[in-house]
């Protein structure tokens, strides 16, 4: 249904073919969440990969920055509609985490926790095979506090929400299990370009 | 909360238009398919152009779900340079046709049966899901106690004035606390300065005990500020529920 006198901004053909359906670019980077932004010091901070209840693995601030220290450059999709292209990251890749802590994937289904309680489900073959990290830096400057700082999740390819910020676990599960955001009405998946926003999309 | 069928979009239909403030007005949708929503949801607006292009946002629900059966209000303020906002301020009239689809989201609500007390914290536009609650309350004559903490910059940009006005003048439970950070003139009973732990703890103090649930809603500034004040009055940090209007 085209709307009356709506003709939409002048849009880049160039860069059409990368915003997904029901997007809008943006140059800022705005910051939501669900309650106050946590305040993490590096000294206490901690990550732990887990198998169900069982912590397999866990590495202080240095530790995770002994290990292979990847850059990744990726158009995001925030499913409040904004888009932003070629955001620059680094971290430590899942796969590496998991190569540093002498395991395969255990099964396929992962919640990311974070230090305010929030959790996010991703099946594991979307944060393995180089298509996530844990970031901790952001366009060359260590993450701040209001973007997920000191340690956020990247999946970029899913909605945002599911980098999950503040993030201090994996935590593989034998089921889906549903994540924060995802039982409060929003998508399992989450796949932009299928436009996955809320339960029930297809 | 958890639909398990899709949402569908719907048209709705502009019924009429109210200004709010010089940059902000009312938009009152019939929907075509109506629902009823819980105070703080908003719901998605799609247009599109004539190419296909769809262009999508996120908007409250200003009005409570008592309101007006089968029409739902959007306050939407005029953003410079924006794709959506313009169109409704300078292009849209009543009669017109859009899509939406909702009511979306199950966070950032408030029920009665979620009891309180409850404190409500405003920054400008951050007021719409709020207005909600609050008139949730008022319809149900809810003897939950409740208080707004309001910012605006001046006077005449806070949304919804008369309104809360009104519900504070009837002494039911409902506190008012207005400020406004850049107004030259001086208001009877606003403050005049950005929101602290002072102020959080005047818009309590008649609280019979510490809320229960709060409710942060503005730009994300606005919000990080708040919720320092908030946690500054003594308040658990888990009480506190955020909505940022990103950009």
């Amino acid at each position: 249904m085209a709307t009356r006198g709506f003709f939409g901004k002048q849009r880049d053909p160039a860069l059409e073919a990368r915003i997904p359906p029901g997007q809008a670019l943006t140059e800022d980077f705005p910051v939501l969440s669900a309650g106050p932004t946590p305040r993490v010091e590096t000294s206490s901070w901690k990550f732990t990969l887990k198998v169900g209840p069982r912590a397999v693995k866990a590495w202080t601030w240095d530790e995770f920055h002994a290990l292979p220290q990847t850059k990744l450059t990726r158009d995001i999709h925030c499913v409040t509609t904004w888009s932003k292209l070629d955001t620059h990251w680094q971290g430590v890749m899942v796969d590496d985490l998991l190569g540093d802590a002498g395991i395969e994937p255990p099964t396929g289904f992962t919640l990311a926790h974070s230090y305010d309680g929030y959790s996010t489900n991703v099946p594991t073959p979307d944060l393995v095979g180089g298509k996530a990290m844990v970031a901790t830096i952001y366009d060359g400057l260590p993450l701040t506090p209001d973007h997920g700082g000191p340690a956020r999740l990247l999946v970029p390819h899913l909605y945002f929400w599911k980098s999950a910020k503040w993030v201090n676990a994996l935590q593989f599960t034998e089921r889906d299990e549903l994540g924060f955001w995802e039982l409060r009405g929003y998508h399992a998946y989450g796949d932009p370009w299928r436009e996955q926003r809320y339960t029930g999309d297809p | 909360m958890t639909p398990t069928t899709p949402l569908l979009w719907q048209t709705a239909t502009l019924e009429r238009v109210v200004p709010q403030t010089a940059r902000v007005s009312s938009f009152f949708f019939r929907l075509s398919q109506p629902f009823r929503h819980v105070a703080g949801q908003h719901v998605d607006v799609r247009l599109t152009a004539p190419d296909g292009y769809v262009a999508q946002r996120g908007y409250s629900i200003g009005s409570g779900p008592e309101s007006e059966p089968g029409v739902i209000e959007l306050c939407i303020e005029e953003l410079e340079g924006g794709e959506v906002s313009p169109f409704f301020h300078e292009v849209a009239k009543p009669g017109d046709e859009i899509e939406l689809r909702g009511p979306l989201g199950g966070h950032f609500i408030w029920t009665e049966p979620m009891g309180g007390p409850v404190l409500l914290i405003a920054g400008g536009s951050g007021v719409v899901p709020l207005m909600a609650m609050a008139r949730h309350r008022a319809a149900l004559g809810s003897q939950v106690p409740m208080a707004l903490l309001y910012s605006a910059r001046v006077w005449d940009e806070l949304i919804f004035r008369e309104e809360l006005l009104q519900l504070h003048g009837a002494r039911n439970g409902f506190d008012l606390v207005l400020t406004l950070t850049r107004d030259a003139e001086k208001r009877e009973g606003a403050r005049g300065r950005r929101i602290d732990s002072a102020m959080v703890m005047e818009a309590i103090d008649q609280f019979p005990e510490p809320p229960k649930l709060v409710y942060l809603c503005g730009s994300n500034a606005f919000v990080a500020a708040a919720s320092d004040a908030v946690i500054a009055a003594g308040i658990a940090e888990t009480a506190i529920r955020t909505e940022r209007y990103g950009g």
